[in-house]
């Protein structure tokens, strides 16, 4: 049994003139705190303090914050791996790619890259080598980042624990483990030009296209894409999909955009996660966490202020539902649902979302709902709203009959409006979830 | 169109140390009994969640008997039938398929004595220390029944206690109840009646996802609306009743109707 | 051999309410923190969602969130001349396990105690003269602790929870709908209380006719939704009927998941290792400090943890099991009245009073956890116990946790417990009858007292705890005195029909009463008397803390999750401002 650790040696050795006997020396106390952590959390790196005296504290302030507002956090970590050692496998329509390690370590990591070479990854999709980046790593909206962003984010990386960590290698199929084909996928879809502020508009309009377009790469997501993983021209941030979650329209859409929501409301669901409308679950939750929980008031609101200036994507109409489904929806509905989002879809604010007239539900794709519906989600969370107030996961309960039945009740209630939900449909989601089968939890002990 | 390969990373964003051994393991692997000794586990960082997971009731599945033998099927429905009769008012245990759960409980770690302490040594204590026998719930009821055919045959005149007129079973529970009957066999007699009784009042009014409570017409006869989960707006409305119809876990007929 | 881990500045052993509270408040002071739980982690939306959660065969009678005694469990009797045997099943008690173990499935019932209640030896021997307190063979004392020291602290455990409720006493001026026998608050409830139900409501209305003082039971169930001071939420409570025994479905029952986990979890400074079970207290050659606790984690491997600090923060029962294992302290000998360490164990003393309508229907399944109204007239020394024969008292509550059907159906006096009679009673009362809880104190004597066993091992080979407990003839005289009481509020509801369900007999293990077990771990002024300070701090060993009931010297007539939650507070606030500082005795002995 280590009954003196070294540290408490070297202690008692630094005041020797309370060494009196073994005994005292045992029974000596330390003032606490005694024992910093040694290893650091993903939110440790994120909340990273700098000495005033370091020359470049500001810039690293700076770039610490920007890999916030950059989200590189929720890519650059594998399971059980260290904050930005990377190695989290991406699914893309083309195969797995795995992030890169980012912190300085020199051989495995970007330690031994210089500021130019960091500035050509961001801006062009380029490596240390000039090789091609694949797009997953979103430099097709970092490239619209600034010179001195980059160097400030750049500069932050350096200064994180190195880690020496080589993720695997991608697991892309021909034609794609070429990395040539990236080459003629930028010239297909590159955006050419950096970021240019229009001068028509306000300084925040500005900065919110500046977060938005650029570094938050909001449109890696919200923005559909086509058979090739480009943007499908015209249509930015008018809702996409990703690995089976539905990232929702964010145009002034009234129905499934952000219409009726203002700047207010946007910002406090970027801070916190949750608002009077909506909680952020899926994916998105791990964008607040990580993210825009961690922004400053005044860039959630320059977001915000630029998303509602986004013209309103085109309405679309539903078909009617089936009356039996309906019917059906409303009784799984007031037995499985109520509990949380009560009687009548009314929910209980920034807890349980109300129902009613909701942008997710009215999506015209119903996966997302399903997906809610079948895994249940935790919400993204902020410091001052630190609770995930999980949604639980329905998969064992429900028949894909009855998720079907119950989210076509849901979105066609209340206000809502939107195509009715078929239960073969869940069912395929149903599989390429996994959750045919049980996924116990550590307390699971009863079978 | 970019995703992660693995949506349970969140629960795994926890700095340096490795953790989430449960969480990524269980969704392919079976975990440990939780109440004795899951996966030992670190937490740090995050709120751990893992999609799809959910503790689950443990529900039962087939029909017929697996743990009673045909012998014994015979006695626990003859004794569940006196225990709570069929009559209009509701079902009786039987038609509430009490039997059928008694089976499934004592196939499973209920019969084993999961959640039973059954180390020596093993005296006789008083009334008050509860339990004490080496049986597991499962062993007391194949050593009682066995020894209340035997008592039943040695000394009522009949060949098993299903034999017996329906007031003479009556009449021997009650004499099961008190104590006042002494079984061979090492067989505590009053402790078995106390956990058949117990038993059956289980299935007669659990979930109907564990066998028994059939068509929860049990919850029907005295009113309980069953899993039904919010009564918020029932709460000052005195003396009312409420209008919704019983459910169980996996949901009730207004679920599917066509 | 173990293996030895990195020191830390704290080790928590057990991670419930006061595990959690500590964690908190020690991290937000900058301590590198470690918590041991030795049951798995659990969380609200995987372990009991509002799909499965309502599930009386397996969480109430198959124990599915309690310990399993399967592998450790703890001896019993009710005298020293009686030899004890294990406890083979949970009955009487239901001991929590897992993360927030009985903080996910208590009732939320949070109590204050009585000014009084502190002062249980002095002030009632002034009242009442010397053989009022030492009758019976009673050992009671004072707690070494005043209620105006507790005050701010009950009210943060009140902020943290949300607690809903009607304040009786407002800094000394007694305000109406409230209890006002209650010690003076600081603040009103942080929410409004819980609106009532049609048998809570019935009950109050004949409390008042007799003159009593009936008012809304403070309650961990949320009357709507609240954000508390460490930003987590809580929503408002559906009345489900599922609290006690049962994990809360919809973040409506204060719990450490609910209040403070979320919150503490973000800390770089925390960590929580599930499934790990702490062993014994390392000590020192010279016994005088601890330098950490061994554990064992479910796949069998040792560790060896080193701690600057030990917080015991399990359940009363372990806390003072580990105590006796690991040397600490003078353990008790009820023939000579000396040693410390498991003396003045005591319990709750409950009864019941049966209430049958013909015309009324009640629907009792529409329930919380606290969902009551109650008197507390005949609590403490609320009243004048002049020739009554005994101190304390109850509460008498007119309560529906709900209408789960396997345990709470009342049938009149005289009803058989099976058979058509039985069946057809059940069919009859349930919608239309009710129950008065009589939640009585419970005095410490002499011969009740916790040790080890000489005989029964757990799994890892260690002496089990052995409890020997009888209530006391104070106690009885004392419930059948409030029975009394609760059965004329019971008659002045006009019911067909009441049935008194007396406290008779020894105590026996098998029914259900509560699982507020207290003492063996006592605080008190000196050493001599007691096991800890009155900031739980163990007088023999400075750096290790006793959390929990166990520091009662004797039970009140109040649920103690409130008083334990306080004591915590109040040490966390010491150990704060005094200890990390200069570590060392808090209270000069």
């Amino acid at each position: 049994m280590g009954r003196f650790t070294r540290r408490r040696i070297r202690f008692l050795l630094s005041i020797p003139v309370l060494l009196g006997a073994a005994g005292i020396a045992a029974s000596q106390m330390l003032p606490l705190p005694a024992h910093p952590v040694s290893t650091p959390t993903a939110a440790d790196l994120l909340a990273k303090q700098f000495n005033d005296s370091e020359p470049n504290a500001e810039q690293l302030v700076r770039g610490r914050y920007l890999v916030a507002a950059g989200d590189c956090m929720s890519c650059h970590v594998r399971e059980g791996g260290q904050p930005l050692a990377g190695g989290l496998g991406l699914n893309t329509p083309f195969g797995v790619i795995y992030t890169s390690n980012i912190t300085p370590d020199p051989q495995t990591g970007i330690g031994a890259w210089t500021a130019d070479q960091f500035y050509h990854a961001m801006h062009d999709g380029k490596g240390a080598h000039g090789e091609e980046l694949y797009p997953a790593f979103p430099y097709p909206w970092f490239r619209r980042v600034s010179r001195e962003d980059d160097d400030a984010i750049f500069a932050y990386l350096k200064t994180v624990p190195a880690v020496k960590y080589s993720p695997p290698k991608n697991d892309l199929p021909f034609p794609f483990n070429f990395r040539s084909m990236v080459g003629a996928w930028n010239m297909l879809y590159l955006d050419s030009h950096e970021f240019q502020s229009d001068p028509g508009q306000s300084t925040e309009w500005n900065r919110g296209a500046y977060l938005v377009n650029g570094l938050g790469h909001c449109g890696a997501c919200h923005t559909p894409k086509n058979a090739l993983g480009g943007d499908k021209s015209k249509q930015d941030l008018h809702g996409g999909k990703l690995d089976n979650w539905v990232a929702p329209d964010l145009t002034s859409n009234a129905r499934v955009g952000l219409g009726d929501w203002d700047v207010e409301d946007i910002a406090e669901f970027l801070a916190s996660g949750r608002n009077a409308h909506a909680a952020a679950g899926g994916a998105m939750a791990d964008v607040i966490t990580y993210s825009t929980s961690l922004m400053s008031d005044a860039d959630r609101r320059a977001i915000a202020v630029y998303l509602k200036s986004q013209p309103a994507s085109p309405g679309a109409t539903s078909p009617a539902p089936d009356a039996a489904a309906m019917r059906r929806g409303a009784e799984i509905y007031s037995d499985a649902c109520s509990s949380c989002h009560l009687d009548n879809g009314v929910g209980q604010s920034r807890l349980f979302p109300p129902l009613g007239k909701d942008a997710v539900l009215q999506q015209s794709d119903p996966t997302g709902v399903e997906h809610l519906i079948l895994g249940g989600t935790n919400i993204g969370v902020g410091a001052a709203r630190p609770s995930p107030l999980g949604m639980p996961s329905f998969a064992w309960k429900l028949t894909d009959q009855e998720i079907a039945d119950v989210s076509t009740f849901i979105r066609n209630s209340w206000g809502n409006q939107a195509a009715p939900v078929s239960a073969s449909d869940v069912g395929e989601l149903r599989k390429k979830l996994g959750l045919q089968t049980l996924r116990l939890t550590d307390n699971s002990g009863d079978r | 169109m970019v995703s992660k390969v693995n949506l349970q990373r969140r629960q795994l964003l926890v700095g340096g140390v490795a953790v989430g051994v449960a969480g990524a393991a269980a969704a392919t692997t079976a975990v440990h009994d939780g109440e004795l000794g899951a996966p030992p586990r670190t937490i740090r960082g995050s709120v751990p969640w893992q999609e799809g997971a959910a503790d689950s009731p443990p529900a039962v599945s087939g029909s017929g008997y697996v743990y009673f033998t045909p012998v014994e099927a015979v006695f626990i429905e003859a004794a569940a039938a006196r225990l709570i009769p069929n009559d209009e008012v509701g079902p009786g245990a039987v038609e509430a398929n009490v039997p059928f759960f008694l089976d499934r409980q004592l196939a499973g770690p209920f019969g084993r004595g999961d959640h039973y302490y059954l180390g020596g040594p093993w005296p006789k204590g008083t009334p008050q220390q509860g339990y004490q026998s080496r049986f597991n719930p499962a062993q007391l009821y194949r050593a009682a029944i066995a020894a209340i055919d035997q008592y039943v045959s040695a000394n009522l005149g009949a060949g098993s206690f299903a034999r017996l007129a329906a007031q003479d079973q009556d009449k021997f529970l009650k004499q099961l109840e008190s104590g006042d009957l002494k079984l061979g066999g090492g067989v505590d007699g009053k402790a078995f009646f106390a956990m058949l009784l117990q038993n059956t009042r289980e299935g007669y009014f659990s979930d109907p996802i564990y066998g028994g409570n059939k068509d929860m017409a049990a919850w029907k006869m005295i009113g309980f609306p069953g899993a039904h989960y919010n009564y918020k707006d029932w709460v000052s409305r005195h003396g009312e009743r409420v209008p919704f119809p019983t459910v169980g876990f996996k949901g009730r007929p207004g679920w599917t109707e066509a | 051999m173990a293996t030895n881990l990195n020191p830390v500045d704290a080790v928590l052993v057990g991670f419930g309410w006061t595990g959690a509270i500590m964690g908190q408040q020690l991290c937000d002071a900058g301590l590198n923190v470690v918590a041991l739980e030795r049951g798995p982690w659990r969380d609200t939306a995987t372990d009991f969602a509002p799909g499965f959660a309502q599930d009386e065969l397996r969480y109430m009678w198959r124990h599915h969130l309690f310990q399993n005694v399967s592998d450790d469990t703890l001896t019993i009797r009710n005298n020293v001349n009686q030899e004890a045997l294990p406890m083979r099943h949970l009955g009487s008690f239901l001991l929590g396990t897992g993360v927030g173990s009985g903080g996910v499935h208590w009732n939320g019932q949070i109590w204050r105690f009585l000014p009084t209640d502190f002062l249980t030896k002095s002030h009632n021997e002034k009242r009442y003269g010397r053989k009022a307190v030492s009758g019976y063979d009673m050992t009671v004392q004072d707690w070494g602790v005043t209620y105006d020291e507790l005050e701010p602290h009950y009210d943060q455990f009140d902020k943290l929870c949300g607690t809903s409720g009607k304040a009786g006493n407002l800094q000394g001026k007694i305000q109406p709908g409230g209890n006002p026998f209650e010690g003076p608050r600081a603040n009103e409830f942080p929410t409004p209380p819980m609106p009532q139900t049609y048998g809570p409501t019935l009950f109050g209305k004949a409390a008042a006719e007799l003159g009593r003082h009936p008012f809304p039971h403070p309650t961990g169930n949320m009357s709507q939704a609240y954000t508390n001071p460490l930003g987590a939420q809580l929503g408002a409570c559906t009345y489900c009927g599922f609290c006690e025994k049962f994990g809360c479905g919809n973040y409506s029952k204060a719990s450490p998941q609910t209040t403070i986990i979320p919150y503490l979890l973000r800390k770089s400074n925390f960590t929580l290792k599930t499934e790990c079970e702490v062993l014994r207290i390392e000590l020192t050659q010279d016994r005088k400090r601890a330098t950490g606790v061994t554990y064992v984690n479910s796949a069998g491997e040792e560790f060896f943890q080193p701690a600057e600090m030990v917080i015991l923060s399990a359940y009363v029962l372990h806390n003072v099991r580990l105590l006796l294992l690991s040397g600490i302290g003078k353990p008790y000998d009820p023939k000579t009245g000396e040693g410390v360490v498991g003396k003045n164990y005591a319990y709750q003393t409950m009864s019941s009073v049966n209430v049958f309508f013909d015309d009324k229907i009640l629907n009792p399944f529409i329930g919380a956890g606290a969902l009551a109204t109650v008197i507390d007239d005949f609590n403490g020394d609320n009243f004048d116990h002049h020739g009554l024969g005994f101190i304390g008292g109850a509460y008498i509550a007119g309560m529906v946790t709900g209408g789960r059907p396997i345990e709470m159906i009342y049938t009149p006096e005289g009803t058989p417990k099976w058979g058509l009679e039985w069946k057809h009673a059940a069919a009859k009362n349930y919608l239309r009858s009710f129950s008065l809880s009589i939640h009585g104190s419970c005095m410490s004597a002499r011969g009740n007292y916790l040790d080890l066993d000489p005989t029964y091992r757990d799994i890892h080979g260690r002496p089990m705890l052995r409890m020997t407990f009888d209530f006391s003839e104070n106690d009885h005289k004392m419930s059948d005195y409030l029975t009394d009481r609760a059965a004329e509020v019971a008659k002045a509801m006009n019911p067909r029909e009441i049935k008194l369900n007396r406290r008779t007999g020894s105590w026996d293990v098998t029914p259900y009463q509560t699982t507020h077990n207290t003492g063996g771990a006592i605080m008190g002024d000196n050493p001599k008397n007691s096991v800890v300070n009155k900031y739980l701090q163990l007088w023999d060993v400075p750096n290790v803390f006793s959390m929990g009931s166990g520091a009662f010297p004797q039970n009140a007539g109040y649920n103690p999750t409130g008083t334990v939650a306080a004591l915590a507070y109040m040490s966390a606030a010491a150990i704060k401002s005094q200890y990390l500082k200069s570590p060392g005795p808090l209270v000069r002995a």
